[in-house]
Parts: C-alpha cells; sequence; structure tokens
C-alpha cells in the first residue's frame, strides 16, 4: 500500500512539475543556471572515473584475454563495448544519482523545512514546477553530453594504457573501428536521457516532501539516492530489452 | 478585510482549531497571541491558504476563498504578503533577487523599473545597503527586514505575519513591529501578526485575539488587556510574578 502511495503521490507532483510555467523567462533562466551547476559541475567527477576504468578496463581485457588465438584488437573491441553500452550510462548515472541526486533533494528539502518553498506557494508559484522542472529540462539535456564525453575519456584512458604498453596502440585502435555500430551510442544516450529524468525527478520528489528537521532531510537526500539507483538499474533493464 | 467563518481544522484526528470566527480589520494590526501549540500558527497558514479548513469559510473581503478554484486563488494569492518566522528567504539569491522574484514573476515591467521598485522597497525597511548579500551573510534583524521588502514589492492588500520577531532582541524586535505598523496605516493593509511577544501586544495590537486549546477565547484591544479578567489570558499575558504585579498596580 505504502508503495502505491509513493506512486500516486510522485505521479502528482510530476502532474504540477509539468503544468504550464508562470513565466517561461523566468524558467529559461534557472534552466541555464541549473546547466551550468547539475551539469558542468558534474565534468571533472565524469572525467576523473571515465579515465581510470577506462584505463582498468583495459588493463582487465589484456590479462584476461592473453591468449594466442585472440587478436589482440579484441582488448580495445571489449573495452570499447563496455563504456558505450554500459559504463558510460548506466554506471555514470548511479554516480550522478550519488552526487546531483543527494544534491537536489537535500536543496529542496532544507527549502521545505526552512517554508521557503510555502513562501513560494502564498506569492502564488507553482513551487514544483519552479524549483523542479528547470532542473530536469537541464539534466535531459546535458547528461547524455556527459556519457558522450565519459566514452571518449573514458576509451582515452584506455588508449593511454595501451601506449604504455598494454598492447600495440593500432590494435587497441583496430579494436574501437571494429564492428563499430553508431545505433550503440543513440541507445546509450537514450538510456542516460530516460536516467537523468529518474534521478532528477525521483530526487526532487523525495526533497519536495521533506518535513521535520535537518535529519529528516539528511534521509529524504539517502533515499532520493537508493531509489534513484534502484529505478535506474530496473530501467536499464526494461530500456535493454527494448532497445537491444 | 479578512473574515474567517466556523473554522474547523484537525491533523490525523487531532482537532486543532474549533469553530474560530474572527474578523480582521483592514488599516489596523491585528494580532493573534496563545501559547506555543494553541494552534495559531495553524489558523494562520489555514488563512492564508497552505491549509484547506476541514469546515468553514474564509472572506478575503467580499470573496469567498475557500469556495474558489486553484486558477482564482492564485489571482487572490498576489496580493497577499508574508513574513515567516525564519525570513523564508531564498537561500541561493541575494537581497535584491529575493525582493526582485515577484516583480519577476507577476509584471510586465522592464529591468529599470523592477530595480527602482526594488531600491525603493529596499529603502522603506533601512536595508539600501545590502541589496548584494545573501540571506546567510545577514543578521536576524535584516532577514526580517528583507522578508518585509520582499512581502510589500507588490503592494500586497494583506500582510500576514508568522511570529516576526521571534529570536530578536527587544529593540530590534520593536523596530519591526513598529516597520509593520507603519507600513499597514500607510498602504491601508489588513495585517494579520501571529505573535507571543507581549512587547509586540503592548505596541502595537490594535485588535487582538487570544487562541487557547484551539479556540478563540478572548478578543479586544491591548486597553482591554489590562481591564480583562479572563483567567487564562490573564494566565497568559501576565504570566510572570513581576508582571502580574505591575498589573496589580495599574488596577
Amino acid at each position: 500500500m505504502k508503495f502505491f502511495e509513493t506512486l500516486g503521490r510522485y505521479v502528482i507532483l510530476m502532474g504540477k512539475v509539468f503544468s504550464r510555467p508562470e513565466k517561461w523567462s523566468i524558467y529559461y533562466r534557472r534552466v541555464i543556471a541549473e546547466l551550468e551547476q547539475l551539469g558542468i559541475g558534474s565534468i571533472p567527477l565524469t572525467a576523473i572515473i571515465s579515465v581510470f576504468i577506462g584505463a582498468v578496463i583495459t588493463i582487465q581485457m589484456a590479462i584476461t584475454l592473453e591468449s594466442p588465438f585472440i587478436p589482440q584488437m579484441m582488448i580495445g573491441y571489449a573495452a570499447k563495448e563496455t563504456m558505450i553500452l554500459e559504463f558510460s550510462s548506466t554506471v555514470i548515472a548511479i554516480i550522478l544519482a550519488g552526487k546531483v541526486g543527494s544534491s537536489i533533494a537535500s536543496e529542496i528539502g532544507t527549502m521545505r523545512i526552512t517554508e521557503q518553498i510555502d513562501a513560494l506557494e502564498i506569492m502564488g508559484v507553482n513551487s514544483a514546477a519552479y524549483l523542479i522542472l528547470p532542473k530536469i529540462i537541464a539534466t535531459m539535456i546535458f547528461f547524455p553530453f556527459l556519457a558522450a564525453f565519459s566514452m571518449m575519456v573514458g576509451i582515452g584512458g584506455g588508449y593511454l594504457v595501451a601506449r604504455m604498453g598494454i598492447m600495440l596502440p593500432n590494435d587497441y585502435i583496430d579494436g574501437l573501428l571494429y564492428c563499430f555500430d553508431s545505433y550503440e551510442i543513440t541507445y546509450s544516450l537514450v538510456k542516460m536521457t530516460v536516467f537523468a529524468f529518474l534521478i532528477t525527478s525521483i530526487s526532487g520528489f523525495y526533497g519536495y516532501y521533506a518535513k521535520g528537521n535537518s535529519l529528516e532531510v539528511g534521509k529524504a537526500s539517502t533515499t532520493a539516492v537508493v531509489m534513484s539507483s534502484i529505478m535506474i538499474m530496473i530501467f536499464n533493464l526494461i530500456l535493454t530489452q527494448i532497445m537491444r | 478585510m479578512i473574515k474567517c467563518e466556523n473554522i474547523f481544522k484537525s491533523f490525523e484526528g487531532r482537532t486543532v482549531l474549533n469553530d474560530i470566527s474572527i474578523t480582521f480589520e483592514t488599516g489596523k494590526t491585528n494580532l493573534i497571541i496563545g501559547r506555543s501549540g494553541s494552534g495559531k500558527t495553524v489558523l494562520l497558514k489555514t488563512l492564508v491558504g497552505l491549509h484547506e479548513p476541514d469546515e468553514g469559510k474564509i472572506f478575503f473581503d467580499d470573496i469567498c476563498y475557500t469556495d474558489l478554484k486553484f486558477k482564482a486563488r492564485k489571482a487572490i494569492r498576489k496580493d497577499i504578503g508574508m513574513i515567516f518566522q525564519g525570513g523564508a528567504l531564498i537561500d541561493s539569491s541575494t537581497v535584491f533577487d529575493n525582493i526582485k522574484l515577484p516583480l519577476d514573476l507577476f509584471t510586465d515591467q522592464t529591468e529599470a523599473e523592477k530595480r527602482e521598485r526594488v531600491e525603493f522597497c529596499l529603502e522603506r525597511v533601512e536595508l539600501s545597503h545590502a541589496p548584494h548579500l545573501y540571506p546567510s551573510e545577514l543578521s536576524g534583524g535584516m532577514i526580517k527586514r528583507a522578508a518585509i521588502a520582499r512581502a510589500i514589492v507588490l503592494n500586497p492588500r494583506y500582510l500576514f505575519c508568522d511570529e516576526p520577531n521571534s529570536g530578536l532582541d527587544p529593540q530590534t524586535s520593536i523596530v519591526i513591529d513598529n516597520l509593520i505598523q507603519s507600513i499597514t496605516r500607510e498602504y491601508n493593509i489588513t495585517t494579520i501578526i501571529n505573535t507571543h511577544d507581549m512587547n509586540s501586544v503592548m505596541e502595537i495590537g490594535e485588535k487582538i485575539v487570544y487562541i487557547h486549546t484551539g479556540y478563540k477565547w478572548w478578543e479586544g484591544t491591548k486597553d482591554d488587556i489590562l481591564s480583562s479578567d479572563n483567567q487564562e489570558l490573564n494566565d497568559f499575558v501576565f504570566a510572570s510574578a513581576m508582571a502580574k504585579r505591575a498589573k496589580n498596580n495599574l488596577l
């Protein structure tokens, strides 16, 4: 019962979030601000994690596939497939759920308990749309770019270790080009767009309905991250079934 | 004028407001007083529309607010200013942007007109030196003054204040009280203040309603308080031994 109650409240909140904004120009300015805060602010973390994971995957593949019967280019191929299909969308989305999701839930939750949301409501502002919609739009626009960036940086990390002597760099590049299918990138970017919506809307939901004190905001933030991560996993399975 | 008739409100089976009927007059500072947990904040939030009453009606002048649909209520909300206990300024915006927000959302003024209006409001609350500061950089009194400036920027007809001087020293409290009273008179607005600060009651209380255990227990002016024989009111207002002696001496 609790699940259906929560789901119902989430759907109602999304109805409010996607209702007609008071003034588009204000929302446009807020989307730009959120792009900077939630999107550009996530580039360094994405870059660091992607380059190291790309490098580690390449090393692991080189060790695992060490056989005279397996061409070395398969290492580059496996690294590319791992990065594009799962890491740069799903794993990066889970990492962003931790960073961006907790930030959104605690920001909106603090606004709730300090009556800032009530103040917006009394002004006649649709507080749900004003606070959550710009974040959803900003992340749905920017997170696919982060996924593409993660693919490039991760594959670059693999190339770096290849150049350091793990394998022949040319074989690595041959592996990247082997059986290249641009649909895989489309699939990954579509997944990331859906994950962006899930992270922002779920975190916004838990922040918006936070009540009590700072402890409750902390709990709301944790629940937001956990629920976002679970939903990312569920939707990863669903989207993979549908799109592959 | 704001009028409520037979308001009932309960939360999870616990009745918080019991048959409350009050008329708050225009151009006067109307005070709701009562102990912590007596229901005065719930009453204020019900009047302002943050809580829906279980029963009863609320009128803003001749318009029955409780009968209105969501869109029509929004039109009235633009005439409402509210000052929250903690100020409720948007943390991520400067004082200037906080005050400008209602203008951005609900007017078609040019940037120059908005700037002029915000600067006027800042001057009115003696905060002209702080438009660039963030709420975290303000003192308690400055937060309250910024909240007042934001509440009056759209020229409201109704002003609600939830414990506007909580956490302030007595002198700053009086400054805030007098500022609210002068704005009320200057713009002829209906002001309702929720407080348990007796200094405020004696300084600006033109009409006072005492809420006790969810009921309207007493109604009158600050002069009536001194002569009232209502036991619960006297216990609340003259809680300290010194205050009791002072009242007896006056009488």
